[in-house]
């Protein structure tokens, strides 16, 4: 017994001695206030991956640190600087909102070390300033709004209701949505952000009578909002289509509410893919819950690191060759394919998704019909970066 | 504009003013009597909606649920004076809101640890998942008619209370002058320690009936408390009829302003100035009319006459 600890101890040292490479990832996320739930997401989801590999990305030995950007572009900025200087940190990944990712985007970027989204997807990224060192495992913000229009376009609804809160992102995704809507727009209402009550919007959508109404209310707002219009007894009546609004997060606190709702996304938990049937069963059984996009998106950030490292044998230094790595890597994504576009976001095919069982009959937002194939977002024509 | 809208966004209003009056009732007579600024109040309307969340889905039973939410309140009320308020009762406010602000940030996060981030499921009680068919295709919810029925009742039974029996002829004896009631040989502490109790069962029941409609999340309190205080300070501290007053006045403007303000300014303003201004404006209207009777009446619409401390 003795002799066998100093030799596990001998083994500890000897290992301890020898000089590995370390791969320093920062994770950084919401994990408090109104949006923590959505970190909590992404931050399993990266886990799972991390755990897929042993974790060891890439085969090296890794040191994650986590860190809470409390939803908060000053605090996110300290954070980021402690990763960056004091961990010195190859990768930093995460990033539930756009005001965040915006703060941390230049210092990040700007020290050398990559910058994975898992989530954020804001314009100015994925446009003019787009950067060899930020990549994207999500989507650019308008997509999924666009995704919703083309639905309503598809579906023939003449007359739409449009709802938002009163923020840029409200209203950067109502224009999204407006990008392939082409009928008629009856009103564009912008509530105030963080509203609980939406009787005074309801009456004006039953005054206004329209034939669908397109929403984008994220958060403790939108579980609100939909629970109020099912009350209503208008999910039956006027179809609501939603973007971030209904989905895995929101699901569980809106049951029977969210019966009849639309939203579109490029992944759902029941996407038929050995490696996603794979993701979505180990979460599960090791969260509990039903993993969401968010959740999905950040899993995919751990294979596309795992990957791109792997492929350039380890080396970190090397910062154009990782570049590269990162460009062509090669993995089974959640999503079925992996595909990036100039601007390092994917290109993605959007479903329109909808509340609905998996097969233990477990709710979830289930696959719908395609609504875009190989969708790359109307900002890289703005990227001046070839490849 | 529709008068049928205009009927319909009157009712809301009402509805809304009710639900706050519930929790600006118990905070306006905490900061009335106790003279204590309780920034921890918000915290016990999540409170209550946490109970009653729980217990429902536990049980399923919605009457247990309801009783649940303001008896839960009524305990975290209790180890609040016990744990923090007591400390403070005699400090000046800027303690007050310090300590009550820590509460606050303290009781969100326990509330995040103990159930997770996410929105727990708060689903309508059997019986109440139809509406009122109005005239002209509009439809009210059965539940929302319920939040006004309670508020109503409740709103009453506060005036009762207060003006009719013993224990509230104290208290609004102890919000003019708790020094002079002491003196008669009331036992100003335990009067407190009522109302105080009372304020959090009120925010309690709110949050439970709020359960419904809204997100039931950590920090749901938070933005229900700021709406609180307006009321509080536009109807006059201290004073319950002044609650119910600031309640249906910050309802309305609320509503109202969400309603029609956009569409008013669409008539002077082209469409795009006007969806710039419209919402900017609505949500600031309920400061505007708080800071236009305060120009008129600096103590609000019904102050209590106070005794000079």
């Amino acid at each position: 017994m003795r002799l066998g600890i100093a030799i596990a101890a001998a083994m500890v040292l000897w290992a301890g001695s020898a000089p590995a490479q370390e791969l320093r990832v920062g994770f950084m996320a919401t994990f408090t206030g109104p949006g923590a739930n959505l970190g909590q997401h992404l931050r399993d989801g990266f886990l799972l991956g991390l755990d897929h590999v042993g974790g060891r990305l890439g085969g090296l030995e890794t040191k994650l640190t986590i860190v809470d950007d409390q939803l908060k572009p000053d605090v996110a900025r300290q954070e980021v600087d402690k990763l960056l200087e004091k961990e010195k940190v190859h990768f930093v990944v995460g990033i539930v909102f756009s005001n965040v990712l915006m703060a941390i985007y230049k210092p990040t970027i700007e020290s050398g070390a990559f910058l994975i989204s898992a989530n954020a997807g804001p314009s100015p990224v994925a446009g003019a300033q787009c950067s060899e060192r930020f990549f994207s495992t999500s989507w650019q913000n308008d997509q999924t709004h666009s995704a919703l229009g083309k639905y309503a376009q598809d579906k023939g609804y003449r007359r739409v209701f449009l709802l938002a809160p009163n923020y840029q992102a409200g209203k950067d995704g109502l224009n999204g949505f407006k990008r392939y809507y082409r009928g008629t727009i009856v009103d564009e209402v912008y509530t105030q952000l963080g509203a609980v009550d939406f009787s005074a919007e309801i009456a004006k959508i039953q005054a206004a009578k329209p034939e669908a109404v397109y929403a984008f209310m994220p958060g403790g707002p939108g579980i609100a909002l939909l629970k109020q219009y099912a009350q209503a007894g208008l999910t039956k009546q006027i179809p609501l289509l939603s973007a971030f609004t209904i989905d895995d997060t929101s699901l569980p606190a809106l049951g029977d509410a969210a019966d009849g709702l639309v939203s579109a996304s490029q992944w759902a938990a029941d996407f038929d893919n050995p490696a996603n049937a794979r993701f979505v069963a180990d979460f599960r059984k090791k969260y509990g819950y039903v993993p969401s996009y968010f959740a999905a998106q950040a899993y995919d950030a751990a294979q596309l690191i795992d990957a791109a490292v792997r492929s350039t044998g380890g080396r970190l230094d090397d910062k154009t060759a990782l570049r590269d790595a990162l460009r062509n890597a090669r993995f089974a994504s959640v999503k079925g394919k992996w595909r990036l576009n100039t601007n390092h976001i994917p290109i993605n095919d959007f479903y329109y998704v909808s509340p609905g069982k998996l097969a233990d009959g477990t709710p979830a937002m289930v696959k719908g019909d395609l609504v875009f194939a190989d969708y790359g977002d109307e900002y890289a024509k703005d990227c001046p970066m070839k490849w | 504009m529709d008068p049928l809208l205009l009927l319909v966004q009157l009712l809301n209003g009402v509805q809304l003013g009710l639900l706050l009056f519930l929790v600006a009732a118990g905070l306006t007579l905490v900061f009335g009597i106790l003279d204590v600024i309780n920034l921890a109040h918000g915290v016990l309307y999540m409170v209550g909606a946490y109970a009653a969340a729980v217990v429902l889905v536990r049980s399923g039973h919605f009457a247990l649920a309801v009783l649940a939410g303001p008896l839960v309140a009524l305990g975290a009320g209790l180890a609040l004076d016990r744990l923090v308020l007591r400390f403070v009762y005699d400090r000046d406010h800027l303690d007050q809101v310090l300590a009550t602000f820590g509460v606050l940030i303290f009781v969100n996060e326990l509330v995040r640890v103990l159930f997770g981030p996410a929105a727990l499921p708060f689903p309508l009680p059997a019986g109440f998942e139809w509406s009122v068919r109005l005239p002209g295709g509009a439809t009210y919810p059965a539940w929302r008619l319920a939040i006004i029925a309670a508020g109503a009742i409740l709103a009453f039974l506060l005036f009762w209370v207060l003006t009719r029996t013993r224990a509230g002829m104290l208290v609004r004896a102890a919000a003019t002058d708790p020094a002079m009631l002491e003196m008669l040989g009331v036992d100003v502490r335990r009067l407190f320690l009522l109302v105080l109790g009372a304020g959090a069962a009120l925010a309690g029941f709110a949050g439970a009936m709020a359960g419904p409609i809204v997100a039931v999340q950590p920090g749901m309190g938070d933005q229900i408390l700021i709406l609180a205080f307006v009321v509080i300070v536009t109807g006059g501290t201290g004073s319950v009829q002044g609650a119910l007053l600031g309640s249906l006045l910050v309802g309305l403007a609320d509503t109202l302003g969400r309603s029609f303000l956009t569409d008013m300014l669409r008539l002077a303003l082209p469409p795009a100035a006007a969806n710039e201004v419209g919402p900017a404006l609505a949500s600031m209207l309920i400061y505007l009319v708080m800071a236009g009777v305060l120009l008129a009446r600096p103590r609000g619409l019904m102050p209590v006459r106070r005794a000079a401390r």
